[in-house]
């Protein structure tokens, strides 16, 4: 197991934003995190990746309790994440973007190193033309892109990737769901992928959580959470969510 | 094969254009202020070293304040107080205890670099105008506590004894010796300014700068980075303090601790170019410059402050990357040589 959440829970003053959330994560798989907005996906993403400290359980990653380990040493055990908001560091190019991940993830590259690896992992997500470019001057998509060269710069073991496909249009969305398969395929990196593009997520997912409002709906198969009825109740608050649910399911 | 050849045939001057490519960004700024250094022998005057000591003097300031400021985008409000407290160190050692010049120089810079390594890990938590508070704060309280350090000589301060100028030859001679340490000291800061601007650790700072939650995720690990930036900047204001105050002979609580003097380098440093090797020296010969100018001019004479303020309002909205920075932005072709 790579990653191992034992009753994780977060409070937020009065709003319990996760309620005892436990799965195991196996090495090389694609872990599909589902919910409705404001579920606790993010939540639960700053908890095991140490932005946040949790107020219950613990994760282990490769075998070590690192519950409230401070981010950036999260970051050097060898987990990296993308962020569902993008956040490229705008004044700065994207090679040295992308270098930052290099120079500070576990690895801990000299800066010629990390050109090295800054070219290939912005050839690999096809921003390789802008290298040269501020940050700042990319478009969505290219700074969803940029995310993804950044965490995958710091040659993670496990990368969180929050709504990468959020906001893409459909070419995009399909180029993207590319990239993940071969990050698994090429690259070995274990992934939990938040989505709200239910067909991408369903078809690359090896198993899915669902949670809802901050509790953990369902675990499984990607078939088998879409037949689950408690994943179905859940979304029928949510009509055109359930359908689209329901659709991909039946694929 | 043809690839050795080549590089036989390659007269050695590409590789000499080749290093200076490289080393623009630091050419540049040492050029620049080997000019200034060069000036007061170049006109033959006492009255321009004055002019050009006050010019280094915030140019080295400024390029100090930069390491944390421009790289790091942490606004240091009160940077003069490790001016002050270093020069309060180093004056008490060179009056009192008879150190000289240099050791003394070195006491001062130790002293501010550890002031800052031990303030750093309490105030660098706090992020944007609390920050610049708090250092603003700090300045106040020790300076308050200095007017009431008697060895420190409390409100009246310290004076040196003129003897003590013989020991470098007299105090012409000291004149000229504390203008040329003065023209060493800003050599040094400049060429530290540019290996942190292309190093790792600066690559660090950078993106502290611009995301510093997102920065540490991907594996910086901030609180440090910015507590070497703080001693970093901290450490040569220390020493130029000592310096300083050698050369005017007498060192008192309010002229150490001036706040005036830390507004006027982040005017120097903004007007420049925040985060670059040469604006902070553009920044710092442009305001002296016209500070210069304005000084001759009865009009402006008392109103100095209002005039710098109103200047760093100008720059803020109108030119926020600064001089270099605008530079950098309108033409591409500069980015490789201005660093
Ligand atoms: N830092 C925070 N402080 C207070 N409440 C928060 C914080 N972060 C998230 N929340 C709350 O936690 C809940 C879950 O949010 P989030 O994890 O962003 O949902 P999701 O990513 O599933 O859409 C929301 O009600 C949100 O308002
Ligand atoms: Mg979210």
């Amino acid at each position: 197991m790579i990653l191992q959440v034992e009753g994780l829970g977060k409070r937020f003053g009065g709003l319990q934003a996760l309620e005892d959330v436990t799965f195991d994560l196996p090495e090389g798989q694609i872990l599909g995190l589902i919910g409705p907005n404001g579920a606790g996906k993010t939540t639960l993403f700053n908890n095991i990746s140490g932005v946040y400290t949790p107020t219950a359980g613990r994760v282990i990653f490769r075998g070590e309790d690192i519950t409230g380990l401070k981010s950036y040493y999260v970051a050097r055990k060898g987990m990296a994440r993308t962020h569902q908001i993008v956040r490229p560091l705008k004044e700065l190019s994207v090679l040295e973007n992308v270098m930052v991940g290099a120079c500070f993830g576990q690895y801990d590259y000299k800066l010629g190193k990390a050109k090295e690896i800054a070219h290939e992992v912005l050839e690999f997500v096809g921003l390789e033309s802008r290298i040269d470019q501020l940050a700042g001057s990319l478009n969505v998509g290219q700074k969803k892109r940029l995310e993804m060269a950044r965490s995958l710069a710091s040659q993670p073991n496990l990368l969180l990737l929050d709504e990468v496909l959020a906001g893409l249009n459909p070419s995009e969305i399909s180029y993207m769901v590319e990239i993940v398969k071969r990050i698994r395929a090429e690259r070995g990196i274990t992934i939990i992928m938040i989505e709200h593009v239910m067909h991408a997520v369903m078809n690359v997912s090896d198993r899915m959580v669902v949670l809802d409002y901050g509790r953990q709906l369902a675990e499984g198969t990607p078939d088998e959470v879409s037949q689950n009825p408690k994943v179905i109740e859940a979304y029928l608050g949510d009509p055109k969510l359930a359908e689209k649910l329901m659709a991909s399911g039946g694929e | 094969m043809s690839i050795p050849t080549q590089t036989k045939a390659s007269p050695p001057s590409r590789t000499i254009t080749a290093v200076l490519k490289e080393y623009a960004g630091l050419l540049i700024p040492i050029g620049v202020v080997l000019f200034i250094i060069a000036w007061p022998t170049i006109t033959g005057k006492d009255i321009s070293r004055e002019a050009m000591f006050t010019v280094l003097l915030s140019i080295a300031l400024a390029s100090s304040l930069n390491i944390l400021l421009g790289y790091s985008g942490y606004v240091s409000f009160g940077h003069v107080v490790f001016f002050g407290l270093g020069g309060y160190v180093g004056f008490y050692l060179m009056s009192v205890h008879e150190w000289l010049l240099w050791p003394a120089m070195a006491a001062g810079g130790v002293s501010s670099g550890l002031l800052a390594f031990l303030l750093g890990k309490a105030i660098l938590r706090l992020r944007g105008g609390y920050f610049a508070l708090a250092t603003i704060g700090i300045n106040e309280a020790i300076r308050a506590a200095i007017n009431n350090f008697t060895p420190f000589g409390g409100p009246v301060g310290m004076t040196l004894n003129f003897q003590v100028y013989k020991n470098y030859g007299g105090a012409s001679e000291a004149l000229w010796l504390s203008f040329y340490t003065l023209a060493a000291m800003t050599l040094i800061v400049i060429t530290v300014s540019y290996f942190v601007r292309t190093s790792k650790f600066g690559l660090g700072l950078l993106a502290i700068r611009e995301d510093e939650d997102a920065a540490e995720i991907m594996g910086v690990i901030a609180p440090n980075a910015k507590t070497w930036a703080y001693v970093l900047s901290a450490i040569i204001p220390g020493v130029l303090g000592v310096l300083f105050f050698f050369k005017n002979g007498s060192i008192e609580p309010l002229p150490a601790f001036r706040l005036h003097f830390s507004i006027e380098m982040i005017v120097m440093v903004m007007l420049g170019g925040q985060g670059t090797v040469l604006g902070p020296i553009i920044g710092g010969l442009g305001y002296q410059s016209l500070r210069g100018f304005l000084l001759t001019s009865p009009i402006f004479k008392n109103i100095q402050l209002a005039v710098a303020g109103a200047l760093l309002l100008l720059i803020i909205l109108f030119i926020p990357s600064g001089i270099v920075g605008w530079l950098r932005k309108r033409v591409p072709a500069l980015r490789r040589v201005l660093r």
